[in-house]
């Protein structure tokens, strides 16, 4: 064992963690941010991304000692203090880009991810870059919807199929 | 995952000398490696990252106009940066997904030589110079078969220099689940000739078309593509049979022939 320290959410949090420590099980066991889900644990469902120095990872696949002295930010970092719900977030809701909410977590990090890289994604873009997430309520076309309300674009373009 | 110990070199030399100990083994991006060990199928007993390594960072050009790679940069950053050589930007661009692109490194699928790795084709068609911490190997010699490579224990990938060819062009046929290439066909141009390199189809790992080159050296077009190879030696499995491999490289090298343009 040995302390591992980061920066999640804009607080310095650190604890003990062994080699084998993935980053999911640091953030959920031992930090308590149980907003990270682990779905799969194979790095193909996505439920577990957050961002690792601004760059979207599957915290399942990512050691805890690799993100020593990063900057992490998880599904508990989205929503203000007081508790409303951030633009994408609150895209979901209206959106009903959820079912179950399992992959949520992972769906509104990597939403995060892909506006701040390209702020008006088309709808195209947007399932494209949602490859590495899965939903297995088959919620995809509300999940689109609702990243694209994010963006501040029209959603009535799109049919439902 | 059995435990291992963790460590972090912030040099290349450091690197070297931690894997110098017995059942050391080197971790890029993890994103192969990781799911490894949670089958338990690798127990190592120490990991060295390379990710603290900054010479071994980042896209730039050297004085050939070689578009050069440093061994530890993600797949993302290559996308952004290799813009000299917009057929391995795009290549980059569709490994994985946005995820897997932020952490795996083009090293590490080097290294792996998964036979349907995207970056061994890239590598394989532009004839491009693998640097070690020991040595420059060229791919032709680099590339063994599957899961094998010229490197030797402990031996580190710390830059991959690519000569940019007058054209260029990549084509997956993706294994939707996965998302590595069912087949993928890199065909590069060169002034000297044509290089056609084929991965996700054989039983050997990546390899270079001969007959595809020797037609397109000679005339670069689509019609020139021969007819498909034999399916002899090709990959079957419940996602394809070698016979319809054999028919996809055919058709990925006319396609990628006509994307060049």
């Amino acid at each position: 064992m040995s302390q591992v320290t980061m920066t999640v959410n804009g607080k310095e949090m650190s604890g003990d963690a062994e080699g084998r420590t993935l980053l999911s099980q640091f953030l959920r066991d031992t930090l308590g941010l149980t907003g990270t889900h682990v779905g799969c644990d194979t790095s193909q469902c996505g439920a577990c991304v957050v961002h690792v120095n601004g760059q979207p990872v599957k915290s399942c696949t990512m050691l805890a000692m690799e993100a020593e002295g990063a900057d992490v930010a998880t599904i508990e970092g989205q929503a203000a203090p007081d508790g409303t719900l951030n633009t994408i977030q609150q895209a979901f809701q209206d959106h009903h880009g959820l079912q179950c909410g399992f992959c949520t977590p992972g769906m509104v990090m990597s939403a995060a991810a892909l506006l701040k890289e390209n702020p008006k994604p088309s709808e195209a873009e947007i399932r494209d870059y949602l490859e590495g997430n899965i939903c297995r309520c088959t919620g995809y076309h509300n999940i689109v919807k609702a990243i694209l309300a994010a963006s501040g674009q029209d959603v009535g373009s799109i049919a439902a199929e | 995952m059995y435990e291992f110990e963790f460590v972090k070199p912030g040099s290349v030399a450091d690197a070297v000398t931690a894997l110098g100990e017995e059942d050391a083994q080197v971790l890029g991006g993890g994103q192969t490696l990781i799911p490894t060990l949670k089958q338990r199928l690798a127990s190592p007993g120490k990991l060295v990252s390379l990710a603290g390594i900054a010479e071994m960072q980042g896209v730039s050009t050297d004085d050939a106009g070689r578009i050069c790679v440093g061994g530890g940069t993600v797949h993302a950053d290559v996308a952004a940066n290799a813009g000299g050589y917009p057929a391995l930007a795009g290549l980059a661009g569709n490994i994985g997904d946005p995820a897997v692109r932020a952490r795996g490194t083009i090293g590490g699928s080097l290294a792996n030589n998964d036979p349907s790795a995207c970056y061994p084709a890239a590598a394989l068609a532009s004839g491009a110079s693998i640097v070690t911490n020991a040595r420059e190997i060229a791919a032709d010699d680099y590339f063994q078969g599957m899961f094998t490579t010229a490197l030797d224990e402990g031996e580190i990938i710390t830059e991959v220099k690519f000569p940019v060819p007058e054209a260029a062009n990549y084509q997956k046929f993706e294994q939707p689940a996965s998302r590595f290439a069912l087949v993928g066909v890199f065909v590069a141009k060169y002034a000297d000739g044509v290089r056609v390199a084929v991965t996700g189809a054989s039983q050997e790992g990546v390899f270079r078309w001969r007959a595809a080159e020797a037609a397109l050296s000679a005339d670069f077009s689509a019609d020139a593509v021969p007819e498909a190879p034999a399916a002899d030696g090709m990959i079957s499995d419940l996602h394809g049979t070698a016979a319809y491999r054999a028919h996809l490289v055919a058709v990925l090298t006319r396609r990628a022939v006509a994307a060049c343009g």
